[in-house]
């Protein structure tokens, strides 16, 4: 990892951080951006998802190119954690960062990229094709007067493209099966309260028991009915007949209660969307 | 199958008229005849070939509902049912006639033996005709079964060698990989030329052996651990310092052909859920042993390891190995993912060395070619050992072996 000192010091020249694991394909696209865009600085180049979030928070850049595949924390889910973890504060927070999306070949990211309006470049990086980016770019960050606005945007289209990962099933899961020992436990899905991704697996709640399986939540969210089921954390899908209370504590921050059980639930920032008074 | 059904005689009333028609007219065609040609009056003429015909044709009926179940495969017993049945059922019909008429039976034999033999003569006649029908009709249909069958088997068998074909392929040239190659070979033609020159070697044996490997049958091991680290050479210079890699070859075991390129999703499966997953990256080791003529190569990493209680379900990578190793190895090649001590995962391949399989050396000219890298003579022998199963085995097969990798010098 490399790190220059912080962007804010030089206050006309604008700051970017890469997160891109192939040290080969960092320094390419630094060496090019140097050319496109040569009073960009880049403050910090790191390897992996985990680095790219904690980096950015102490840095606060003005544009991120984050690589799709990488180690730990995948590109698009270091992006939702770091827009859940951005200061929005008007007064001592930056801006988010304008995101730029990185990837060698993935026909579903592309096509939600399409989708969602949402830059990305393509490796190889080319000469031209970044022109155009580093355009776009310099014409949002000339535009910051709508950050506010600029972040709403942001975070609809992270929250299309962590949804566009699969395809929902037609028919939706009656029940879940979890195995006990050498049984295996049918639970009725109307009876699960939430969900819960666990390192490799899932965590089943109930109003009384727990159980775990081993279907990963992505593979098991597009299975389940999204009018009942709502995610509303990267890693935790709940039941919105369970949902009691939502309260907003004093930084901002949202979270449910639900009927059964005792625990709070944090809501990201992507999904506070979903709860709104009528 | 549609054709058996169509011969699966029906037992209803309705069936049975319906095929005990044709017999009633050839009875009655023959008390007319005997009435014509013999002088003999009509009325008993019909008595008796009624008798006779119906008595044969339901012990045929019989014969068929329970002793010909399945006719396609048992259509040979006809041989004995039909002319058992035709004399069993003469005598009792000959009796049944005389008992209605009110003939008397004592010397049926004795005094008519002209009457008696000519209307044995009828019935064997009448039951040969029979015999040759119903023959001709089975046989016919078992023979269109079995080419049907036949068909469907070499077409399934095309159809699934082309489809293993095409998704190997696929996945080998994985667009992610290539892209990100390409990408990293752009980076390097600017800042160092000549490890782009050799990134470039690595990448075109890589993409040689890939398009050859759906072609080809068999190769030497040293071949096969040449492109792993072709493989690993491309990898390294992607992951850069994420990445270290051991090969180990004895070179008693370089000659042994083994199937193109079976090394290479093991090699995958440790990068991709091994070492990619772990940011600080790590360590694969491949390695060739022996031990009681067979072989083992084993594909070991320091990544994330199996998860935890793992239910075994094979992702696209294993299932395809293990298929690759029953055909050509059958029950003795077999495919082992094991938790490493620590950290990591081992996979390892173990399969009869020095037996080469019927796909590799089969004689048949599409099959076996006597290319260098297939089927070199004096490097490895193409001929099935001792140790290979009778299935593989062809006719006139040597039992020698010019590389046993179970007495090499170490």
């Amino acid at each position: 990892m490399t790190l220059a000192k912080s962007g804010m010091t030089t206050i006309s020249r604008p700051t970017a951080l890469i997160a891109e694991d192939e040290p080969l394909l960092a320094a390419a696209l630094q060496a090019e951006l140097a050319l496109a865009w040569p009073e960009l600085n880049v403050v910090a180049v790191v390897g992996d998802g985990a680095s790219a979030v904690t980096q950015a928070l102490r840095l606060q850049p003005d544009v991120l190119f984050f690589d799709i595949r990488m180690p730990g924390l995948s590109g698009l889910d270091a992006a939702a954690e770091l827009a859940d973890r951005w200061n929005t504060d008007a007064d001592q927070g930056a801006p988010f960062p304008a995101l730029v999306f990185v990837t060698a070949y993935d026909q579903y990211a592309m096509a939600a990229f399409e989708a969602q309006a949402m830059d990305y470049l393509l490796k190889p990086v080319q000469a031209a094709r970044l022109r155009k980016t580093v355009a776009k770019l310099q014409q949002t960050l000339a535009n910051r007067a709508q950050a506010a606005f600029n972040f709403e945007t942001t975070l609809g289209q992270l929250r299309g493209l962590l949804g566009a990962a699969a395809q929902p099933a037609s028919t939706p899961l009656k029940v879940i099966q979890a195995s006990v020992g050498a049984t295996i436990r049918m639970v009725p899905v109307a009876d699960v309260v939430y969900f819960e991704a666990a390192d490799k697996y899932v965590r089943v709640l109930t109003a009384s028991h727990e159980y775990l399986i081993r279907t990963p939540l992505k593979e098991l969210l597009p299975q389940l009915d999204t009018t009942l089921f709502w995610q509303i954390h990267r890693g935790t899908v709940v039941n919105s007949n369970c949902v009691e209370t939502v309260t907003r504590d004093e930084a901002g921050k949202l979270s449910v209660s639900l009927r059964g059980r005792a625990e709070k639930l944090p809501v990201s920032r992507l999904y506070v969307q979903l709860f709104k008074a009528m | 199958m549609q054709i058996a059904s169509k011969h699966v005689a029906q037992w209803t009333p309705l069936a049975l008229l319906q095929r005990s028609l044709p017999g009633l007219t050839v009875n009655t065609f023959i008390a007319l005849n005997l009435t014509a040609f013999g002088g003999t009056p009509f009325g008993p003429n019909l008595v008796y070939s009624h008798c006779i015909g119906i008595s044969i044709w339901l012990l045929i009926e019989l014969a068929r509902r329970y002793l010909l179940p399945e006719p396609e495969q048992h259509w040979r017993r006809l041989y004995f049912i039909i002319p058992g049945c035709v004399v069993l059922g003469y005598v009792i019909g000959l009796y049944l006639a005389a008992w209605l008429l009110n003939y008397p039976t004592d010397g049926l034999w004795t005094e008519h033996p002209r009457m008696v033999l000519g209307y044995l003569l009828l019935s064997l006649m009448a039951g040969g005709a029979l015999t040759y029908y119903f023959m001709s009709r089975e046989q016919l249909a078992a023979a269109s079964q079995e080419m049907a069958f036949a068909a469907a088997q070499t077409e399934a068998a095309q159809r699934h060698a082309a489809e293993s074909r095409l998704v190997l392929l696929q996945s080998q040239l994985e667009p992610h990989m290539l892209f990100n190659t390409l990408a990293n070979l752009r980076a390097l033609i600017g800042t160092d030329p000549a490890a782009a020159t050799a990134m470039l070697d690595h990448l075109n044996a890589y993409l040689r052996a890939t398009l050859n490997a759906s072609r080809a049958t068999a190769h030497p091991l040293q071949t096969e651990f040449d492109r792993v680290r072709d493989y690993l050479e491309l990898l390294k210079v992607r992951m850069g310092p994420r990445l270290s890699y051991t090969l180990e070859l004895p070179d008693s075991l370089a000659g042994i052909p083994v199937p193109p390129l079976i090394l290479q999703p093991l090699v995958e499966n440790a990068i991709k859920h091994g070492l990619e997953p772990k940011i600080e990256g790590g360590n694969i080791m491949v390695r060739a042993s022996h031990k009681a003529g067979d072989l083992t190569l084993e594909v070991s990493d320091s990544g994330v390891g199996l998860p935890e209680g793992r239910q075994t379900t094979d992702g696209f990578g294993l299932t395809q190995v293990r298929e690759r190793l029953a055909t050509i190895y059958g029950t003795r090649g077999t495919l082992v993912l094991t938790p490493g001590a620590g950290v990591g995962a081992t996979a390892s391949l173990v399969f009869p060395c020095g037996h080469p399989g019927p796909a590799i050396c089969h004689p048949g000219p599409a099959i076996c070619h006597p290319g260098p890298a297939i089927c070199h003579p004096g490097l490895v022998d193409c001929h099935p050992g001792p140790g290979s199963s009778p299935g593989f085995q062809h006719p006139g097969s040597s039992a020698t072996h010019a590389l046993d990798c179970g007495s090499s010098p170490q």
